[in-house]
């Protein structure tokens, strides 16, 4: 009795608050949009019984699925969040390698504390680290002030509101995600390796390139994911720092949602982005399950 | 892996964290300007921090956060510490993978679903928006980051402790809270602090969930933030930072300190 109350308390909660969301969003995706309250047609009507569901399930069609298609915006929108998410990942790949690697030759006494600097920003609230880059990136802003000073530009560069802020502010939050993985893979590494393949004629380069590099691909690969999944939805990157080119998925379902008011449309955007997160997602817990049974 | 600590190291490092705290460091020096302008240094001040306390838009917002935070945090490390021991101790039961996914389903999934869900949640069934629901939608999905914390502690954790418990004749609920919980409690209180930090910081789960009325210090933040940069939003953001910092540098401290602790006791212990 006391097993059964302890496994059906937080399974019923997120049967309530987390599954059966998701069931009504799949619905009014596939409802129509009506100007009612609420704003979208059919609603279920249990008092007509048995008929009032057969004729709910009947009216409810996949329309707003091939309006996302035939409307350019929606599927640019997507591929535009693609790459984006892509770009920003392989940036923060770049950036976020040579610092995990420098954590890892680090001496003992410096590790824990090296870890503390790359964990605290993220106890630092996201919405704040993202603001603290309109200071920066703007026109007369930090980084053009500094520029302009050291005369290596006359005119004050356009960044704040451009893809390139967006950029910038997804590398910048995501960037602890990146390192802590690939940190953990190599601070794992076994030293003698490398020490073999120099032994064995290698320079360092290519010691790091045939040895470290492929033996820390776990990690790299952990990373990549961390920072892609949750840089496709994002939504309050591209609203602060984005402009009017900036077209992000995450943005879009919002504005469809509060601006339009459309949600029958808000509502399918949400399920065919659940449905291009889905790849990465499985993907990413195949790759964790192999570390787990190499470990 | 071998330590050649090199100057490409030293640099890496230096230009990393540098990335990583410029921006802050120069929205913290900023706080202090005197001038509306907030790109142009004006000398030093501490007008801006006066006004924001004597702004009651701004004090009223992180009232309604942190009361969302306290509860949401401890409702969340409740439920979440009890998925935890049904994901490690329970063993099978129907509908087992369901659970499972349904525990690591909220960590992945983009926040803009997640607030769309619960907003179509919470209309379906009428519920009137404000704290409450705010409060509801934190909990899940922060549950599910203790759950995690939690569970990771349980599974390296020996279950021949507790059942020795029960062969001496507690309870079940007497093992838990006498052995168990005493054994998991850094990872508890690790799951709560995340849980509270997390529903502190959330903004677009807040602003499906929060009705008209009530309003978070995020979603405050994000509605002045696209109005401009204001020198207000500055000293704020300067004393959240100041807070987690020293919050975040003395549970490290006393973390280290319970370690070395232990570690004395420890060599006490093997001495005699």
């Amino acid at each position: 009795m006391r097993r059964f109350f302890l496994i059906a308390t937080p399974y019923l909660w997120l049967l309530v608050f987390f599954l059966i969301p998701f069931v009504i969003v799949l619905k009014i995706a596939l409802s129509d949009y009506a100007i009612s309250i609420p704003p979208y047609t059919p609603t279920l009507d249990l008092s007509a019984g048995w008929e009032g569901i057969t004729r709910f399930f009947s009216e409810l069609d996949f329309e707003n699925f091939t309006f996302l298609a035939s409307d350019a915006l929606y599927w640019k929108a997507y591929l535009s969040s693609l790459k984006i998410a892509a770009i920003s990942t392989f940036i923060t790949l770049l950036v976020g390698y040579p610092i995990a690697y420098g954590m890892a030759q680090a001496s003992d006494e410096w590790r824990p504390t090296l870890m503390m600097l790359v964990i605290l920003p993220f106890w630092t609230s996201f919405l704040i680290r993202i603001y603290s880059w309109i200071g920066i990136l703007s026109g007369e802003g930090f980084l053009n002030q500094v520029l302009m000073w050291t005369g290596i530009i006359d005119a004050p560069l356009t960044i704040l509101n451009t893809n390139v802020a967006v950029y910038i502010g997804i590398v910048y939050a995501y960037l602890p995600f990146m390192i802590l993985p690939i940190y953990a893979s190599l601070e794992k590494l076994d030293g003698s390796l490398i020490e073999a393949a120099e032994d064995l004629g290698c320079s360092k380069a290519s010691a790091f390139w045939l040895v470290t590099f492929p033996l820390s691909r776990p990690g790299v690969i952990a990373g990549c994911f961390l920072v892609f999944i949750p840089a496709l939805g994002e939504f309050v990157i591209p609203s602060i720092l984005g402009g009017n080119e900036t077209l992000m998925i995450g943005k879009t379902l919002y504005d469809e949602f509060f601006a339009n008011r459309d949600w029958p449309v808000a509502s399918a955007v949400a399920v065919v982005l659940l449905l291009i997160l889905i790849v990465p997602i499985i993907l990413f817990q195949r790759n964790e399950q192999k570390q787990r049974e190499a470990n | 892996m071998n330590r050649r600590f090199s100057w490409f190291n030293a640099t890496s490092l230096t230009l990393g964290f540098a990335f990583l705290y410029l921006p802050m460091v120069i929205l913290i020096i900023f706080s202090f300007n005197a001038s509306k302008l907030v790109t142009v240094w004006a000398g030093f001040s501490t007008k801006w921090y006066g006004e924001l306390l004597g702004n009651q838009a701004f004090l009223d917002a992180a009232w309604v956060t942190l009361k969302v935070a306290v509860l949401s945090s401890t409702l969340a490390t409740v439920l979440g510490t009890m998925a935890a021991y049904v994901l490690v101790r329970a063993g099978r039961f129907m509908g087992r993978t369901l659970f499972s996914g349904m525990i690591y389903a909220p960590l992945v999934m983009p926040e803009v679903i997640t607030g769309l869900a619960m907003l179509l949640l919470f209309i379906s069934i009428g519920m009137d928006r404000g704290v409450g629901t705010i409060v509801l939608a934190h909990t899940t999905f922060t549950m599910c980051y203790v759950s995690v914390v939690v569970s990771s502690r349980l599974v390296t954790f020996d279950k021949s402790l507790e059942e020795a418990a029960l062969d001496l004749g507690c309870t079940p609920f007497d093992a838990f809270r006498s052995v168990t919980l005493p054994i998991i409690a850094p990872a508890v209180i690790s799951g709560w602090l995340l849980a509270f930090t997390l529903s502190l910081d959330d903004l677009v789960i807040a602003s499906f969930a929060a009705g008209p009325s009530s309003t978070t210090l995020p979603m405050k933040i994000f509605s002045s933030v696209r109005l401009g940069v204001s020198p207000e939003i500055n000293a704020l953001s300067t004393l959240m930072i100041g807070i987690v910092t020293v919050g975040v540098i003395t549970a490290s401290l006393i973390s280290k300190q319970s370690i070395a602790r232990q570690r004395a006791e420890e060599q006490a212990a093997a001495r005699t």
